[in-house]
């Protein structure tokens, strides 16, 4: 084991982390100002991937691509939460997740008629083909525009949400709904907006995620569990803590994976090591998020400490 | 009409049906995955079985089909309604090994049959074979066998093995294994689903490896070449049919190209039931089949083979029937083995252009009359 290695894959946690801060983001937005629980969130990521696969696939452009997945992720939120989301916003958590649910069902399902039930051919654009020299490592350059990426849009929603006037009206809806409602602000504008943003980022995660993994229908659900475990461990409503959540969880699961087995490999031989340190890697961040919930119940940026 | 013309047809009919030598019919259900991450493969599956059906122009088979979602439970209910419920007689279908193992034991505990179509965990193909179970596709560790034997060949001394850790994962490494004479580089398991790779790949590249050899069905395999293509690891990728198949080439495209892997059929095969198959499917379907559908229409055929003999409410006539395997296999060659798994040629299979099309072309015969090493086991005669 070299430095190197260890290096890498320090990278690679945070690359992961960041891909799942794009996903956590929009949940633990919605979450935070609507109160809703939205399953269907892993559907959006989905529909993002797959806009992105055919619309690439027919201008042999990924970024027209890029830019068709974030849309129709984004139409696809508007119009889910004029048709259905609203009715759910004053019910208890139960019907939300019930009703987002069959949302996962249906969309999946549609997907399926739509594209058929073949993966799609998505790869990433040939200006970010390769390896770059890091130094130690040779990385590959699609994951450290990943990188970038991820970090440039913590950027932005951060000035979004510090510096803009719908900023202001995010973080006014998280803390009183009823006031912002009273001072004229259009609530229901409001919300529409902030699932739709909270929809393209998904969709965002999911067409940039996609070049490199299986664009499949129910694609969405590995990463969602994992969302809401980031939105667990960082405090339900918190994008800071969707971003210290992601990492941490990016960054732990793939370390996991890396020395476990290794470790387990001290006393014991390779193929039981392996599978043993396989098996207790895939746990490694349920433990912390239930280390978490002991220590900080709330989360560890409680949006209402 | 008149009276005359009526019987006339009637009697047309029932000469028509009388011409098929129908010794009976049965009831199968077919479960498969329809949804999620593996409805490409259930496609398959499910049209390799109608596709059959369809060109056999016998009506012996009342098919049943439902969709298991890839979730163990849910496979489980099924088996029981289709045999509760259905009154199915046989039932086939199941792609995963990790449901087959939730399956198959209750299924033929309740003396029904169930032919396998995929799934082949080496559980079931060793001491606890039963009369019940038959495998029309192959038991886990054969085709890897075949890739550990041709790494071997090759001049590869040196491995790096990747798997999921599930039965048909560590089924997988053990196969590899067994043949392969060079060392181990490194082993890791990943988990069932998993979709970034770049924590695996950087060990491959820091493991010293000169060859790497996995086993990624589905998805798992297109995610593990898209990020492998882009890594610049460059070492040679030996798998099997199931991770470079024709369900997943599409999707993979050039980052696919020239993998060796092996299978014990292959769109090129020749020979007549092969190439009648492949151009039906091609005609019904207008893609490429799989493997998977190849051995469904395998399955399919076989099923009418025993029926056309023997009542299927008459098990011990209807397993020696199946037992003797009397249809022609799209794989050549095929022959049941003591624990009722085939005895197969596998070949080696290599990714590559053909006609426009990405698909697997044939190298050669890795292994010939294959028989599992489990069989041994098995104490069926």
């Amino acid at each position: 084991m070299t430095l190197a290695l260890i290096f890498e894959q320090l990278l690679n946690g945070l690359q992961f982390g960041l891909m799942l801060f794009l996903m956590s983001a929009g949940l633990t937005l919605v979450f935070g100002v609507m109160g809703l629980i939205n399953l269907a969130h892993g559907s959006l990521y989905m529909i993002g991937a797959f806009f992105c696969a055919v619309a690439a696939g027919a201008t042999g452009n990924f970024w027209l691509g890029l830019a068709a997945g974030m849309a129709a992720a984004a139409a696809a939120g508007a119009l889910i939460e004029m048709l259905v989301i609203r009715r759910l916003y004053d019910r208890d958590h139960l019907d939300q997740v019930l009703a987002t649910f069959a949302l996962i069902l249906i969309l999946s399902e549609a997907t399926k008629m739509v594209f058929g039930p073949f993966p799609l051919y998505l790869n990433a654009p040939p200006i970010l083909s390769g390896t770059v020299n890091l130094g130690l490592v040779d990385y590959p350059l699609y994951r450290l525009a990943l990188i970038g990426f991820g970090l440039l849009v913590a950027l932005g929603l951060w000035l979004l949400i510090a510096r803009t006037r719908l900023g202001i009206r995010i973080r006014a809806g998280e803390n009183d709904r009823e006031m912002i409602a009273a001072l004229g602000v259009n609530i229901r504008a409001l919300y529409t907006v902030v699932f739709a943003l909270g929809a393209a980022l998904a969709g965002m995660a999911g067409a940039l995620v996609g070049a490199v993994q299986a664009v499949q229908v129910g694609m969405g659900e590995p990463v969602l569990i994992l969302a809401f475990v980031v939105i667990v461990i960082g405090g339900i409503g918190s994008i800071r803590g969707a971003m210290v959540g992601a990492l941490l969880v990016g960054v732990i699961d793939t370390m996991g994976r890396f020395l476990l087995p290794r470790a387990f490999a001290v006393f014991l031989d390779a193929s039981q090591a392996s599978g043993i340190g396989a098996a207790l890697a895939s746990m490694l961040i349920y433990l912390l998020m239930a280390l978490v919930l002991v220590l900080r119940p709330k989360g560890l940026f409680p949006l209402h400490a | 009409m008149t009276i005359r013309a009526s019987l006339c047809t009637g009697l047309a009919v029932l000469a028509l049906s009388g011409g098929v030598a129908q010794a009976g019919t049965a009831t199968v259900g077919l479960i498969t995955t329809l949804s999620g991450g593996g409805a490409g493969i259930g496609a398959d599956v499910r049209d390799g079985f109608e596709l059959a059906l369809a060109m056999s122009g016998s009506d012996a088979i009342h098919l049943v089909i439902e969709d298991d979602g890839q979730r163990p439970e849910q496979a489980v209910q099924i088996a029981d309604r289709m045999i509760q419920s259905e009154r199915a007689d046989i039932l086939t279908g199941i792609i995963f090994s990790n449901l087959a193992m939730a399956v198959v034991p209750s299924v033929t505990a309740q003396d029904v049959i169930y032919i396998s179509s995929n799934a082949g965990p080496s559980p079931l193909a060793g001491a606890g074979c039963h009369p019940n179970y038959f495998n029309a596709a192959w038991q886990n560790d054969m085709l890897h066998e075949a890739s550990g034997a041709y790494a071997s060949e090759h001049g590869m001394t040196n491995t790096f093995i990747l798997a999921p850790n599930y039965p048909a994962g560590t089924d997988a490494l053990t196969g590899f294994k067994r043949r392969y004479t060079g060392t181990i580089a490194g082993e890791l398991y990943t988990q069932l689903g998993q979709t970034d790779y770049a924590a695996e790949i950087a060990q491959i590249r820091a493991s010293g490896a000169d060859s790497v050899f996995i086993f990624l069905p589905g998805g798992m395999g297109i995610s593990f070449m898209r990020q492998y293509s882009q890594s610049g690891v460059d070492l040679p990728v030996i798998s099997t049919a199931f991770t470079v198949g024709q369900d997943n080439l599409p999707a993979m495209g050039e980052a696919a190209m020239g993998v060796i892997n092996s299978g014990q059929w292959s769109p090129d095969l020749d020979n007549a039931a092969n190439a009648a198959f492949v151009a039906a499917f091609r005609e019904a379907y207008g893609r490429t089949p799989s493997l998977y559908a190849s051995q469904s229409f395998d399955t399919a055929n076989l099923i009418l083979s025993a029926l056309a003999v023997a009542d299927v409410d008459d098990h011990d006539a209807f397993r020696a029937a199946l037992r003797a395997a009397d249809f022609d296999s799209v794989r050549g060659d095929f022959a049941f083995a003591n624990n009722q798994h085939p005895i197969q040629d596998v070949y080696i299979r290599q990714v590559a252009m053909v006609d426009g099309e990405i698909t697997n072309r044939l190298l050669g015969l890795a292994i010939e009359d294959y028989v599992d090493v489990y069989a041994a086991q098995c104490p069926m005669e």
